[in-house]
């Protein structure tokens, strides 16, 4: 696992290829951030960073049977880095949704190191942005299921929508399994608004921002379905959206 | 009152000539159908008069109460009044129905300088022109069209039209994909909301089944991108008897 260090990373560390260097630079060091969930307690989480630039580092241990709902809105700063590194104990489930929103040259990036540690844990992983201008939205996933870790449940459901053809999605989802009985899926679209919908609003009279909003909105929801704050949530999206609209 | 004038209405898509020449007027009161063989124009008609991106406009003027159709855009077309029947109705994941036709429906009432309807009456609304067309209130907290049958995505259709009360309905055949119970549900939906003195109907079908529902006024047969003859009820079934090289 990383810890912070004085060495400002460079575009060979994979983690940090698609990395806005210059505005990391103003926030580093990073200091890493623990989360240790106990023995079969529940938790939940919203990380809704503020400010020009941003990079945050989790490390985050699940104990047996332990559980965490994580939820990220990363919306509106010139940069905003998220990363994380997951460990699931036996049993242990780890649900993370979230968003990014951006345009003009914002980067924003969620960078996921999830390690199924021990067997029957489950990690669920919805990633959905929105990108505009010339905005560059990054999610690196990597989940690991270390031997013996039988039973694992692992999913990634990554999409990307680009609004203008200047935007910049990049998605890798990644597996490296040493076990055996495990379920592992990954999904990962980059895509336009689809035209007939918007032209099927618009046909019942929304204009088409409104028409654009109301697509974006359902596609962002996805990421905080089931969050204990979810309405909350939704809002912050939709303004976010709003601003980029 | 005139509602819908077509003058000499010529369109293509993708660079190929598709409305060559289609004249057609109708009045407030009125239900048209349009019918013909495939190809002849008939989708594209409606969606030339929705404003569909890619259905360009080469000749020709439709004026809509009074307006210039054409010079508006597609959501300024349905605030003016004009409601499109898809033949294949969309799927919106996310979006439920009672938020989008909210949304709609106040967003053409503030084009219209009206008053924006509140949840409450808005929801009695949709319950009541859901019941219209027997359809569940709970189908239509659901997404837009999502996992929908064929028949439930037209009745869907008629129910936004009732929520959405426009002057001129072009319903592009909203019979297709439909058993028998769900024509006649449709037809008489389509009566209790249009079939009124200020309101009028164009009917895009292929077949004489929900003309025996919806009792046009004028029948008009479509080939190669004009209306090529017109007549009364009788011509549907003529149509349905001959075929449409012998009428045509």
């Amino acid at each position: 696992m990383n810890t912070a260090t004085a060495l400002l990373p460079t575009r060979r560390d994979e983690d940090f290829r698609y990395a806005d260097l210059g505005a990391l630079e103003r926030v580093w060091p990073v200091a890493v951030e623990e989360i240790a969930v106990p023995a079969g307690e529940v938790c939940e989480r919203v990380i809704v960073p503020e400010g020009e630039a941003v990079a945050r580092h989790l490390a985050i241990t699940l104990a047996p049977g332990a559980s965490l709902d994580l939820r990220v809105l990363n919306a509106g700063h010139a940069y905003g880095r998220i990363a994380l590194d997951v460990r699931l104990e036996r049993g242990a489930r780890f649900t993370l949704g979230a968003a990014q929103v951006g345009g003009a040259g914002q980067v924003l990036e969620l960078v996921t190191n999830v390690v199924h540690a021990g067997p029957d844990a489950s990690s669920r992983q919805i990633i959905r942005s929105v990108l505009g201008g010339e905005a560059i939205g990054t999610y690196l996933g990597k989940v690991m299921v270390a031997r013996g870790a039988d039973g694992t449940d692992g999913e990634q459901s990554v999409r990307a929508m680009l609004l203008d053809r200047t935007a910049t999605a990049n998605a890798r989802p990644e597996l490296e399994i040493y076990a055996d009985d495990v379920k592992c899926t990954h999904g990962c679209a980059v895509g336009e608004l689809d035209a007939n919908g918007l032209f099927y609003l618009q046909s019942r009279g929304l204009p088409p921002a409104e028409a654009k909003r109301l697509m974006l909105q359902a596609f962002l929801a996805k990421a905080f379905v089931g969050a204990g704050e979810e309405e909350r949530l939704d809002e912050a999206a939709l303004a976010a959206l709003e601003a980029l609209l | 009152m005139t509602m819908l004038q077509i003058t000499d209405l010529k369109a293509e898509v993708a660079g190929k000539p598709i409305l060559k020449g289609l004249s057609l007027t109708v009045h407030a009161g009125e239900i048209h159908a349009i019918m013909g063989p495939n190809g002849a124009g008939k989708s594209t008609t409606g969606y030339v008069l929705g404003g569909r991106p890619g259905y360009e406009v080469t000749g020709g003027s439709v004026s809509f109460g009074g307006e210039d159709l054409l010079a508006l855009a597609p959501h300024e077309r349905a605030a003016a009044g004009l409601f499109l029947g898809f033949q294949y109705p969309v799927e919106i994941p996310g979006v439920s129905n009672v938020q989008f036709l909210r949304e709609a429906l106040n967003a053409q009432r503030k084009a219209r300088g009206e008053e924006p309807l509140s949840g409450g009456e808005f929801l009695k609304l949709a319950r009541e022109k859901a019941a219209l067309l027997r359809m569940d209130m709970d189908m239509l907290k659901r997404p837009v069209n999502v996992g929908f049958s064929g028949g439930e995505k037209k009745r869907a259709e008629m129910v936004q039209m009732g929520i959405l009360d426009p002057k001129l309905a072009i319903l592009d055949e909203t019979d297709s994909g439909l058993d028998i119970d769900a024509l006649r549900i449709c037809g008489e939906g389509i009566n209790a909301i249009m079939r009124k003195p200020d309101k009028a109907v164009l009917l895009i079908t292929h077949y004489q089944r929900l003309l025996d529902y919806v009792k046009p006024d004028y029948v008009h047969v479509l080939a190669g991108g004009r209306i090529v003859r017109t007549g009364g009820p009788e011509l549907a079934h003529q149509l349905e008897r001959e075929g449409y090289e012998a009428v045509a």
